[in-house]
């Protein structure tokens, strides 16, 4: 995880075309700028960089099923629930789910848990656009750097 | 069993925080009641669980721009709920 780049995710832990399911690891950084005013003396990952981090994993899963023909961008976010804190160096578990494909949208249900601990949840609505140029190239990068690419073939 | 339209009329109050009385079957979603193009995705959302179907506004959205259809035949709520009824029908 690097929260100032805005990499969530670390790595694809697996994926599954039947189940529209994906599952993947982050590690909260020991150090961030981000801890130092969230909150001075006591680092938390904030709720936001959680929801961020759902909707990463989320991302990628439409994009797995998809086939990267077009971009999934965060459109709402229903029902978030943030169930304990973590903090440096805490692993992330993250599973997402597809709940639903429209047309031109896609719904996930996320949950991120810490050791077997639920830390949060909710449920994150993506409009299905055509990629911006030069993004198609660059997600397909970050989708195999993790390990996604890999998980679909 | 509430009409098709009651039942869309009642998505488009509860997402998009419009009173109920302001909504009527001649209403067009867009023109009249403002919902913009990420609100619709919470209403189609709805209309999608809600029936049992996928409203296809990739196609409509295409047709629309292309000026195949005029977008009253999709928007204005009563057309809406007649496109619905087609749906549902199509799927048996």
């Amino acid at each position: 995880m690097r929260l100032e780049y805005f990499q969530m995710i670390d790595r694809i832990a697996s994926f599954s075309d039947a189940e529209e399911r994906i599952e993947a690891r982050s590690t909260v950084p020991d150090a961030s700028p981000v801890f130092e005013g969230h909150f001075p003396g006591h680092p938390l990952m904030p709720g936001v960089l959680l929801t961020e981090t759902m909707a990463q994993a989320s991302g990628y899963l439409i994009l797995g099923l998809i086939r990267f023909t077009h971009m999934p961008f965060l459109a709402g976010v229903e029902k978030a629930k943030f169930r304990s804190f973590v903090g440096p160096g805490a692993p992330l578990e993250i599973v997402a789910t597809r709940a639903h494909q429209g047309s031109g949208y896609a719904v996930t249900r996320a949950t991120i848990a810490s050791d077997g601990k639920a830390i949060c949840n909710a449920e994150l609505m993506f409009k299905l656009m055509p990629f911006p140029d030069g993004l198609s190239a660059q997600m397909r990068a970050q989708a195999a750097e993790i390990g996604l690419v890999q998980e679909i073939a | 069993m509430a009409s098709t339209f009651e039942t869309v009329a009642d998505i488009i109050a509860e997402t998009s925080d419009i009173p109920r009385e302001q909504i009527t079957p001649d209403s067009h979603a867009i023109d009249d009641l403002g919902v913009d193009s990420l609100a619709f995705l919470d209403i189609a959302f709805a209309i999608d669980k809600a029936f049992g179907i996928k409203l296809p506004l990739e196609t409509w959205t295409q047709e629309v721009n292309e000026g195949k259809v005029p977008a009253e035949q999709y928007f204005v709520l009563k057309n809406l709920a007649a496109r619905i009824d087609e749906l549902v029908a199509a799927k048996g």
